[in-house]
């Protein structure tokens, strides 16, 4: 039986196979990483519990329909919120949460003023956002991203001086490499510095 | 005798043999590191705002995207929602993420984030609607989505 040969198939067409998926792929590739602040919701919870809150542990932050900006129903700028939110919560001028009936104990690591008439303890200092429903997007995310530069350069702080490295830096180690002993210190920070942001209902 | 001398000179044609190789490895790259745009944006391409205290979005398959801008028609007022490829109201957010849902495995739901692209123009309280509507169904961890940056003054001029 005499096989009939099949000549070799040309492939120099491969070449232009190869660039027509090549340019569709170039053409439809994103590579933009998507990136934002991050930030949990509360729980919604059937039970009111009535906890009350004294006034000198709540900052309150309220911006108008005009973009304006009162803390402490002072007329402030952006960039001037994360400064005294810093100043606020870092101030420890009392007793933090009691945890499991044990009294609180006064904070040993703030580095604020210890002033009286402001927040008590980083554990209970909160951060009270008022909107207005006029409010552009723009400005409330700008507050929020200081609020959030608040936290991070007092948690930056506090891992500098006991772990000898900064925050973001745990973070960053704690992404390439997940470890336990990073994940309790990451926590610890957590906890001295919990972000307490409460956000009413906006003015119509 | 002119069979030699018909010979030419000089450099020979480089050879094009390996273009292909280096064409498909050109591809791999692109089809590797590619992700489809998988909407068509309904409503002005939002301009998003900037922040500096940005995180990465992890896990990308876990990620629902809410737009929220202006309509393209410059005569309709009002902030505009989009999901997938329609334009819908605050009260559909919910049916939207439960749909979101139901695309994932059930112990993956918890990682879940919804991310908030919203125009540095848009008007806050449409952003706290969409905001109630997730806590309502406990959709809790959400990201506004920002580009990086330190200059934060043109977020509100």
């Amino acid at each position: 039986m005499a096989r009939r040969d099949i000549g070799e198939i040309n492939a120099g067409s491969m070449a232009d196979i190869a660039f027509l998926l090549l340019i569709f792929f170039l053409v439809t590739t994103t590579m933009d990483v998507d990136s934002g602040i991050a930030r949990k919701l509360p729980e919604k919870t059937d039970q009111q519990s009535d906890v009350i809150v004294k006034e000198k542990n709540v900052l309150d932050i309220v911006v108008n329909r005009n973009n304006q900006l009162l803390v402490e129903n002072e007329y402030v700028k952006v960039t001037d919120i994360k400064r005294l939110a810093m100043k606020f919560i870092d101030n420890g001028g009392g007793l933090g949460t009691p945890i499991d009936n044990k009294p609180g104990e006064p904070c040993d690591y703030c580095e604020g003023a210890k002033d009286p008439n402001s927040s008590d303890h980083p554990t209970k200092a909160i951060i009270s956002l008022q909107s207005d429903r006029g409010t552009t997007y723009g400005m409330y995310v700008s507050i929020q991203n200081e609020i959030e530069a608040a936290y991070n350069e007092l948690r930056n702080n506090l891992a500098t001086k006991r772990y000898g490295r900064s925050y973001d830096a745990l973070l960053q180690d704690y992404d390439d490499n997940p470890t336990e002993s990073l994940k309790v210190k990451i926590d610890d920070l957590k906890d001295k510095y919990p972000q307490i942001i409460t956000e009413p209902e906006p003015l119509k | 005798m002119s069979k030699f001398k018909m010979r030419k000179k000089g450099m020979p044609a480089i050879s094009t043999a390996s273009l292909p190789d280096i064409v498909f490895m050109l591809l791999f790259f692109f089809m590797v590191s590619t992700t489809m745009r998988e909407t068509d944006l309904l409503i002005k391409k939002p301009a998003l705002p900037v922040a500096s205290e940005v995180k990465k979005l992890e896990h990308k398959s876990l990620v629902s995207t809410i737009y929220v801008g202006k309509s393209k028609d410059a005569r309709i007022a009002g902030d505009k929602i989009q999901v997938n490829d329609k334009i819908i109201e605050v009260k559909d957010v919910p049916s939207f993420i439960y749909s979101e849902r139901a695309l994932r495995k059930e112990d993956e739901v918890k990682f879940m984030t919804t991310s908030i692209k919203a125009d540095k123009e848009a008007s806050v309280g449409t952003v706290l609607d969409i905001k109630e509507q997730l806590r309502d169904i406990d959709a809790l961890k959400i990201s506004f989505s920002t580009a990086k940056g330190t200059d934060l003054s043109k977020n509100y001029e």
